[in-house]
């Protein structure tokens, strides 16, 4: 019996795995083309250019019917992208003030951010979307809404004063704001800097932060019609509201409900990135008469941040996941536009295939900011001694 | 009891906590009294609207409820049925609640230390799963046969969160051990297909498994679209939970598999009596969690259009009469969840708080 030779038998394992996985996947390939041929459908790459021929509900780029797939996969994915950005923002700042509740010397305090952890954690996402959803259609109609400092709520979004400049230098004001927020992450990670001066160190930072600005600025002034006031204000006309931007609900309904249940389980992270710094050093910190605040935020804080940073990333990837529930409302994110799309040409195995491809590059690229900024700022040597 | 003296101790510390839990300065002085203020407010609000205001009469229509102010429950009282069993044929309603029953009882004795060995626990789960299977499903004993088409609310739910715990853990456990083995061939893919479906969306992964997979499937695999997309469940359940094990399974100490190989133990032994039992004790709060994660993902099916608790209740109030009531039957289910997710959570938390006493 050749089983009883280790070798024999690891080889045979490996072949037999691989093997079930290669028939897998020529499985699929033959069935789905033997089912492409019956309904007349190849794999192809033309629709690509095919026009759409559906409207989209909801993008920040222009689209319109006639519009071809790749521009439609494209403006998904900018609007998955958006929600993300959103939603990790907001996330951030919600977790943030709530982790401080957490933390605070004070029960009441405590309480209510425990409340909110505990409310906002155990309730499925789908069902808050649904929630704040319904909501909004309790908001009035923008005929009888009233102004709260030049911002309108209303069932049909949410109407803000908006600068008077074209759609696509807003697009490109916020590629430019990424570009710098990536380019000052990197310089502050990579290793490369690691050797420069100190002051020079402490310059470029500054220096690619007001460099970023004055090109959005730039942007921004391009865009601008000339003549024009700067600022769009909405005004009521009639049954409706004109002028300013207008945040559809699906946008902000969903935005806040991916910020409000996102920031639950951040600030349970933030709490726990706290417990993990050791009372040692705060009571150390007192020692040597630091005040409070001093304690807080030189010591504890930057400590409680790099024990933080392992679950925040792995809850960053799940809030970019959890944007695909956007469909749900009718937010066409990336992944509403592939099933439309799958639905409307039958290119199944295409469409499915480009979304999973944009997911894992979203998810991977995210994963390795996060582990280069976890490298960065970990500990070296005799400084992790508690 | 005890000295004057020590009822002084007592009494100083009691007042010093106070000082220091409540006025540790005067801006935090200042902040209890108005979170205490905003909290008596709140709850004040709540109580108000879904006890003094409310409306309990099933008879109660939308007028009457306006009337009252409050919450409208008149029509969880309506629609409750529909709300927990959808479709389910009406007279054999007694069935989806036994089989809901069940499933609560076979967790809440999961929970229970005497069941945390791999034979009791799993004799239970198969026990309680069987039960449920043939209560749902019927054609056998007398019970009129249902179709899984009719199935929905909380017993559909059940039905895939269990599915998913039946099949999925000793799949992940196959999965972990296969991401850690020796062999390239094996540890390998593995890897790429655990981090590929931990990328993804789950609701992409759903969404393929119950319309792009029959494209692909020789037609006598395709079965029920149910039935795909709890496999799509169970795909992204394992795949989650492998890492969890093989978190489990880095903290066992070194030295044991070294001495388990010492002692001439096979493979098999070592890891099914030596590795797997320490790595699921160290791993058992973050599986709880994994469990309450899955347990409110299973709304997902309701995109792919199954109506599970979360549709159901959509359509209880998307017709006529209760399209106004929405807000009390969210509160409903997410009452429904929040009870088995919450307390799930907070018994994983204690059995943490537990083990860090006790760690080995």
């Amino acid at each position: 019996m050749f089983l009883k030779s280790q070798k024999a038998r690891n080889i045979g394992l490996q072949l037999a795995f691989v093997g079930l996985i290669v028939a897998v996947i020529v499985t699929a390939i033959f069935e789905a083309q033997s089912n492409f041929a019956q309904q007349g459908i190849g794999l192809t790459s033309d629709f690509i250019w095919k026009t759409t021929g559906w409207e989209m509900s909801f993008s920040i780029l222009p689209t319109d019917r006639t519009d071809p797939y790749w521009w439609y996969l494209l403006v998904g994915l900018a609007n998955t992208l958006f929600l993300a950005v959103i939603g990790l923002a907001g996330a951030t700042i919600f977790g943030g003030l709530v982790g401080l509740a957490l933390i605070a010397p004070n029960r009441p305090l405590n309480l209510i951010g425990t409340i909110y952890v505990e409310i906002f954690r155990n309730i499925p996402l789908i069902l808050q979307i649904f929630f704040w959803y319904s909501l909004t259609t309790l908001l009035p109609s923008p005929r009888n809404a009233g102004a709260l400092a030049g911002v309108f709520f209303t069932g049909r979004g949410i109407y803000l004063p908006g600068l008077n400049v074209a759609g696509w230098s807003i697009a490109l004001f916020w590629v430019v704001i990424f570009a710098t927020v990536m380019a000052f992450v990197w310089f502050m990670a990579a290793k490369r800097f690691r050797k420069l001066e100190p002051g020079q160190r402490r310059r470029i930072p500054v220096a690619i932060i007001a460099v970023g600005l004055a090109l959005a600025a730039i942007v921004l002034f391009l865009g601008h019609p000339a003549g024009t006031p700067w600022l769009a204000i909405p005004e009521p006309q009639g049954l409706n509201i004109r002028g300013g931007y207008r945040i559809q609900p699906e946008l902000y309904a969903l935005a806040f409900a991916i910020a409000v249940a996102g920031g639950a389980s951040v600030a349970e992270i933030f709490r726990g990135g706290f417990k993990a710094v050791g009372s040692g050093h705060a009571e150390a910190a007192y020692a040597l008469g630091l005040s409070g605040w001093q304690t807080f935020s030189r010591v504890r804080f930057p400590l409680a941040m790099r024990a933080m940073l392992p679950s925040l990333s792995n809850q960053f990837v799940w809030l970019v996941k959890a944007t695909t529930l956007g469909l749900i409302v009718g937010y066409t994110d990336l992944f509403a536009v592939v099933v439309s799309s799958i639905t409307q040409s039958g290119q199944t195995f295409e469409f499915m295939a480009i979304l999973m491809v944009a997911f894992i590059l979203i998810n991977f690229s995210l994963a390795n900011v996060f582990n280069r900024i976890n490298d960065a700022a970990r500990l070296k040597g005799h400084q992790t001694r508690g | 009891m005890g000295t004057a003296l020590e009822n002084r101790v007592r009494r100083e510390a009691f007042w010093r906590n106070l000082r220091q839990d409540y006025f540790a300065s005067p801006a935090f002085s200042l902040i209890t009294v108005i979170s205490v203020g905003a909290l008596l407010l709140l709850v004040w609000q709540v109580v108000n609207w879904g006890l003094f205001d409310a409306t309990f009469s099933p008879d109660a229509r939308q007028a009457e409820c306006a009337a009252k102010g409050g919450a409208c429950w008149s029509v969880i009282a309506n629609r409750w049925r529909i709300i927990l069993f959808g479709l389910y044929p009406f007279p054999e309603h007694w069935r989806s609640g036994l089989a809901c029953l069940v499933v609560v009882v076979v967790v809440v004795l999961s929970c229970i230390p005497y069941f945390w060995t791999a034979r009791r626990l799993s004799i239970t789960w198969l026990v309680g799963y069987g039960t449920f299977y043939v209560l749902m499903k019927g054609g056998v004993l007398g019970l009129p046969l249902v179709r899984e088409a009719q199935w929905g609310g909380l017993a559909l739910t059940l039905f895939i969160f269990t599915t998913m715990a039946v099949i999925g853990m000793p799949l992940s456990i196959a999965f972990a051990l296969m991401r850690n083995s020796r062999l390239y061939w094996i540890s390998r893919p593995m890897g790429v297909i655990i981090d590929g479906v931990r990328a993804l969306p789950n609701v992409s992964i759903l969404f393929t498994f119950a319309v792009v997979l029959p494209f692909m499937m020789p037609d006598m695999l395709v079965g029920e679209k149910l039935y795909r997309v709890i496999a799509g469940f169970i795909l992204f359940f394992a795949a989650y939970q492998a890492e969890i094990i093989r978190g489990g399974m880095q903290a066992v100490a070194g030295g044991q598999e070294e001495a388990a190989k010492a002692l001439g133990l096979s493979y098999r032994h070592r890891i099914s009596r030596i590795v797997l039992p320490q790595a699921f004790h160290s791993a058992l709060p973050a599986t709880i969690n994994q469990f309450v994660m899955f347990f409110m993902e299973t709304t997902l099916v309701s995109i792919i259009g199954f109506s599970d608790l979360m549709s159901s209740a959509r359509t209880a109030f998307s017709s006529g009469e209760w399209t106004f009531a929405f807000i009390e039957v969210y509160v409903f289910i997410a009452v429904i969840y929040f009870v088995f997710v919450f307390s799930l959570s907070r018994y994983g938390a204690y059995l943490e708080r537990r083990m860090a006493v006790g760690s080995r």
